[in-house]
Formats: structure tokens, C-alpha cells, sequence
């Protein structure tokens, strides 16, 4: 069975224009199926361009990546998009949901693009709705819910096209601690119950021990790489299923 | 099918959020398709009643007129020597088997007087088949005869501005009406024809026959003197034919040497027509095309809005790429989107258009013209603006970076 992630010598250059900046500076990492990676790092330290070449948003300088086999080198950015659809969940700190749709029309949005009939998308919706324990909110708007309620919409919709790999940049950096544990808590059970394989980008130390293994950047290098024998356990009161 | 759905709705979604921006970028559109339909039915009104006058002053018509006069060298206008004779009206129909009808005339303006009115108006002496030659039906009576002409019986046919001026409520019908004095009987009505492409109202006339106008009415400097002959051709690829051959025949019979200039001439009112028909078609295209600009306006329009709305919402299409959507998706999203609002637009400027253009006729009384196929073309032409200054903006959208939308504030 092949790694859920599997990276080489991963090098990416921006050029502002005549500065060239190194936002990594050949990167190795494995990462197998079903782990839970917390990735921790200064501002600058180029975790987040990390996570956007993962993501198959950005294409690395040099080096090689490969997402469950899949080398994203000399696809196009429709290819590119299609395997975001299919394999990867995003979540996002500042939620990034549609406002002024519905939370279960956001969570439909990936079956949208991946061509999936209209009932059946909002059957598949529903359900992953049920899945952060929102069932029967689905009608509501972004702006009449909470921020951890927001969140877990985006969780949902992370979710809704069943991808083998979960990736959240900050995912409780606008959310106070009691929601962030709420959060980790689904974390945890997704990838606990389901064996998704989540890779999740955060500064706080609480959050980085809730996953199994943590990473930690600096200057565009992986400096630390250690298993967390014993992550936190979630509050029980998060998986009202 | 499953994702061009998904995009209407969310283009439909879209413009409903932004109401009142949606609605002033229609307006232009609104307006360039509300303008084209308007002008193009003005154009094609105005275009039809020159083929109604057409029609009015008699398909296929020549007109032989007297000569010019030279007195001391100045030169007067034609008609002014009167030259021709019933008998060359009779050679043209003889000789030249093109001809269908000719009918020689004479005539001028008249006082005529019924009871205590009178009115001021054009008296034509003509043989019976005038009413042919110029499709002149009657709206009550009967015309003259070969025996009216043949006896220059005091009988007279009435336009219905004479009528309506005479007579005002009696019946005209077998009323004796004063012509220059000459007393005459009234024993038919034309049909009104209304106004001709000049503007003159071709209804204010009256028609008696050739010989009474000529013996009554007018007098004559020479026997079977008349001042013009209508000629109608049988079809309209003939006319130029006939006309070289009424010439060749009249200068023969008026025995006019080959270096003589003519002592009458030929004028094909049909031909004079057509050029005011082609003037008019002139006139609708410049119409139609100055429409059009405001069309394009209105799509420019469009493409200002579509660019303000691709930035606003650079963060939902960051969001859409993020999780799976084709560059062919976000096209057709925004495509849609000015596609919707150019197609609305276009929708309520035709309504616009033609409630617009009835309430122009009704107070102006200008001739109007509505057709399937301009409403159609109108209607096409705003959707293909939609789609091409729609184009630019989507296409935009469609390649933006998905992290730098992502990051977009």
C-alpha cells in the first residue's frame, strides 16, 4: 500500500522580483495512511507554502511529490483540480465558506464540481452535515452561525466528497479554546473512526498535541519530527452524532 | 447537463444578491435593444408607405409631358409649350406593344362652387382610363365613358377632399357643382388615396372628361391639344424599352430633326420612386446603426460590472478552484451570469421597444413597422453582446491563481 504523502527534496523559490525568496529548502517527509500530523512553525517558516503544494494548489521549484502515488508534476490545472475534488478536503482558518448560501449548499459544492446528480448531492450533504453534528441546519445561512458552527460546515464540506486526506491550514485560529477542542474532537474521530489521513497546520502547542505526530518548520526546513505517544484526548461532548 | 444547471443557478443566485447593480446594468442593454427596435420599426414603417405610395400613384408609369419653352434663351419648364395631341396618345398605344394603357390630359387649378361653399383645387381632363392607369377606384358612382368623351358631356368625378370641403354631409351624388361656372354633374367618387410621397394630398382633385376640359374648361391652341399622357408599360423590365420608344416615336411624328432637342419629355415615376425608396432604406440603416452603438454601450456596460464583480468575489472563485472547479467552470459561471443579465436586459427593451414606438406613432401619426424577425435579431444580437463583453471577465476569473484568491482581502 502506498504512503498517503510522500515528499523529496521539495524546493520552492518566489522570485519578488529581483529578491528570490526560499520557502523550502528540500523538504523530505512521509507521511502514511491515517495519521494525524500537526505542523507547527513561525510565520515565514513556509509550512503554508508546504501545505499548498500538498494541497496541489502550488507546484513546487524542484524535488518530487507524490499524493497516494499520484505525481502532480505534468498535470494540468484541470487535472490538478479534478484530483483536489476527489482525493483532498481543505479547511481553512478563516472558514472560507459562500456567505449568502446556505450551509448545506456550501457543503454541496465539491459534488457540484465533481458532476454529482442534484438528490443524491443533497443526500451526500446531509449526511456529512450529521457527520460534525449539524443535522437540520442545513438551511441556515454562514452568517447566522457561530464560528466553530461555521467551521464544522467547512469541515463538512471538506468531507462531503469522501477524500483520503484532510488538510487544514489553522483551522482553530479564529475560534476560542472551547471550540477549538470541539473541533480536534471531530479531528480525532474522522480520523480515528474513518482513517482519514489529516494534516493539520497550527502555532499553538495545545492543538499541535491533540494529533499523533508533530512537525515542526523553520526557515523552510523540517527541524523536528517526533510521535506524540500520548495526544490529548477531546472533550466527549463533541461527536453528538 | 448536471453542472450547466448548477452554474445557471449560481449566476441566477448571483445577480439576485446584487439587485439594484443588476438592474442598472441591464438598463443599458434595455436601452440599445429598446432603441434598435424602435428605430428599425420607424425605418420599416417609413419604407412601407413609400411602397404604398408607390403603389398609389400606379405601378409601371410613364409620363410624357409638353416640351420646355426658350424664349430669349431662358429656358421654361416642361409643360409649358403645349406640344402634344390625343393622336400621340394613340400612336403610343398602337405602336409599342409594351403599352397597356395610355390616357392623355390636361388640367389646372379651379374655383368650384356648390350652393353657398366653394373650394379651390386641381380640375384633370383625362380619357376614362386614367382610373386604371393610377388604380383610382371609385367610391361611389360610375366613371365616364367613350360616350362622355365623345360628346364632352359636363360630368365630373370628385376626390374626397372636394367632397368633404363641398359638400360637408350631403350626398354628392347627381349634385350640380360649378366649375370655372360651368356647371357639371357629379356622377361618381374616388376612393380616398391619401397624401403622395411629395406630400400633396392626392384626394383634392377632380376628374372630368379629356374633351369637356379641353372645349369647357381649359380651351385648346390647337386641335386634340393636351399638356401630358400618363403611359403605363405592361411590366416593370420594360419600362426603359418603352420610354426609348414613346421617344423615337414622338420625335417622329413631331418630325424633329436627329441634332433637335425634344420638344416634350419622358419621366419614369416609378424610377423616382425607387430612389426615394432606396433613401429610405438608407435612412433605416443609419438608424438602426446608431441604435446599435448604444447597444454596444450597454455591453461595455456589462463588461465594467462583470470586472468589478470577478474582483469582488476573487475569494467565493479561490474557494470554487479550491474544491475542484475546472477553469471551463468559473468561465461558465460568470459567462452565464452576462448572458442572464444581457438576455433580461434585451427581454425588457423589446417590451420597452415596441410600448415605446406605439406611443411615438400614436402622437406623432409616423408610419410603424414591428417584425418577428427584428424583435428576433434584436433579441440575438443583445445575447451576443452578453457573451462577448462578458468573455474577457470570465476568462480572467477562470485563470486566477487559486492561493492569491484564497488570500484575497
Amino acid at each position: 500500500m502506498e504512503s498517503s504523502i510522500q515528499v523529496k527534496d521539495l524546493v520552492k523559490v518566489y522570485s519578488l522580483g529581483e529578491v528570490e525568496v526560499q520557502a523550502l529548502r528540500s523538504v523530505s517527509l512521509l507521511v502514511e495512511r491515517g495519521e494525524f500530523v500537526a505542523i507547527m512553525g513561525a510565520s515565514g517558516s513556509g509550512k503554508s507554502t508546504f501545505m499548498n503544494i500538498i494541497g496541489f494548489l502550488d507546484r513546487p521549484t524542484s524535488g518530487q511529490y507524490l499524493l497516494e502515488g499520484i505525481n502532480g508534476e505534468h498535470l494540468s490545472r484541470d487535472e490538478l483540480a479534478e484530483i483536489r475534488n476527489r482525493k483532498i478536503g481543505f479547511v481553512f482558518q478563516g472558514f472560507n465558506l459562500l456567505s449568502r448560501t446556505s450551509a448545506l449548499e456550501n457543503v454541496e459544492l465539491p459534488l457540484t464540481y465533481a458532476g454529482t446528480q442534484a438528490s443524491k448531492r443533497k443526500e451526500m450533504a446531509q449526511k456529512a452535515l450529521t457527520e460534525v453534528g449539524l443535522k437540520g441546519r442545513g438551511h441556515h445561512h454562514p452568517n447566522q452561525l457561530s464560528g466553530g458552527e461555521q467551521q464544522r460546515v467547512a469541515i463538512a464540506r471538506a468531507l462531503v466528497n469522501q477524500p483520503s486526506i484532510l488538510l487544514a491550514d489553522e483551522p482553530t485560529g479564529n475560534l476560542d479554546s472551547k471550540t477549538s477542542e470541539e473541533i480536534m474532537g471531530i479531528f480525532q474521530r474522522l480520523n480515528r473512526e474513518m482513517g482519514i489521513t489529516i494534516i493539520m497546520i497550527t502555532h499553538e502547542p495545545d492543538i499541535a498535541s491533540f494529533a499523533k505526530r508533530s512537525i515542526l518548520f523553520r526557515d523552510g526546513k523540517i527541524v523536528d519530527d517526533r510521535k506524540n505517544s500520548a495526544p490529548a484526548v477531546a472533550g466527549g461532548r463533541t461527536g453528538e452524532k | 447537463m448536471t453542472r450547466l444547471l448548477a452554474s445557471l443557478r449560481i449566476a441566477l443566485r448571483a445577480l439576485t444578491v446584487n439587485k439594484m447593480r443588476s438592474a442598472l446594468t441591464m438598463l443599458g442593454i434595455i436601452i440599445g435593444v429598446g432603441a434598435v427596435i424602435a428605430m428599425i420599426a420607424i425605418g420599416s414603417g417609413a419604407k412601407r408607405r413609400i411602397a404604398e405610395q408607390i403603389a398609389s400613384i400606379g405601378s409601371n408609369l410613364l409620363i410624357v409631358l409638353s416640351g420646355s419653352s426658350t424664349s430669349s434663351g431662358v429656358r421654361f419648364g416642361s409643360g409649358t409649350v403645349p406640344t402634344l395631341r390625343v393622336d400621340d396618345a394613340k400612336a403610343i398605344l398602337n405602336e409599342i406593344p409594351a403599352v397597356k394603357y395610355v390616357a392623355p390630359g390636361l388640367g389646372g387649378g379651379a374655383q368650384v362652387v356648390f350652393g353657398n361653399q366653394n373650394w379651390s383645387t386641381i380640375v384633370n381632363g383625362y380619357t376614362p382610363e386614367v382610373l386604371e392607369i393610377r388604380e383610382w377606384h371609385l367610391a361611389s358612382g360610375r366613371s365616364f365613358t367613350q360616350q362622355d368623351i365623345d360628346g364632352a358631356t359636363k360630368v365630373c368625378l370628385l376626390g374626397q377632399t372636394v367632397v368633404d370641403n363641398l359638400f360637408g354631409g350631403v350626398d354628392p351624388m347627381g349634385q350640380i357643382i360649378r366649375i370655372k361656372l360651368v356647371p357639371f354633374t357629379v356622377i361618381g367618387v374616388l376612393a380616398p388615396k391619401g397624401q403622395s410621397t411629395q406630400g400633396q394630398d392626392q384626394d383634392d382633385t377632380i376628374i372630368v372628361p379629356l374633351t369637356t376640359a379641353q372645349k369647357k374648361l381649359f380651351g385648346m391652341q390647337f386641335p386634340g391639344m393636351v399638356r401630358w399622357i400618363l403611359v403605363q408599360a405592361t411590366e416593370p423590365e420594360v419600362m426603359k424599352d418603352v420610354e426609348n420608344q414613346i421617344n423615337d416615336l414622338l420625335r417622329q411624328r413631331h418630325h424633329i430633326q436627329p441634332k433637335q432637342d425634344n420638344d416634350f419629355s419622358v419621366r419614369n415615376l416609378t424610377e423616382l420612386m425607387s430612389t426615394a425608396e432606396q433613401s429610405a432604406n438608407v435612412m433605416s440603416l443609419l438608424l438602426g446603426a446608431i441604435a446599435s452603438v448604444s447597444l454596444i454601450v450597454g455591453g461595455i456596460g456589462i463588461m465594467n460590472i462583470m470586472l468589478v464583480s470577478v474582483t469582488e468575489r476573487t475569494r467565493e472563485i479561490g474557494i470554487r478552484i479550491a474544491v475542484g472547479a475546472k477553469g471551463r467552470d468559473i468561465l461558465l459561471q460568470f459567462l452565464i451570469e452576462s448572458l442572464v443579465l444581457s438576455l433580461i436586459g434585451g427581454t425588457v427593451g423589446i417590451g420597452i421597444g415596441v410600448a415605446g414606438t406605439l406611443i411615438l406613432s400614436s402622437f406623432t401619426q409616423w408610419p410603424t413597422l414591428f417584425s418577428v424577425e427584428a424583435i428576433l435579431l434584436a433579441f440575438l444580437f443583445s445575447g451576443s453582446v452578453g457573451v462577448f463583453f462578458g468573455f474577457y471577465p470570465a476568462r480572467k476569473a477562470s485563470l486566477l491563481n487559486p492561493i492569491e484568491a484564497l488570500r484575497y482581502e
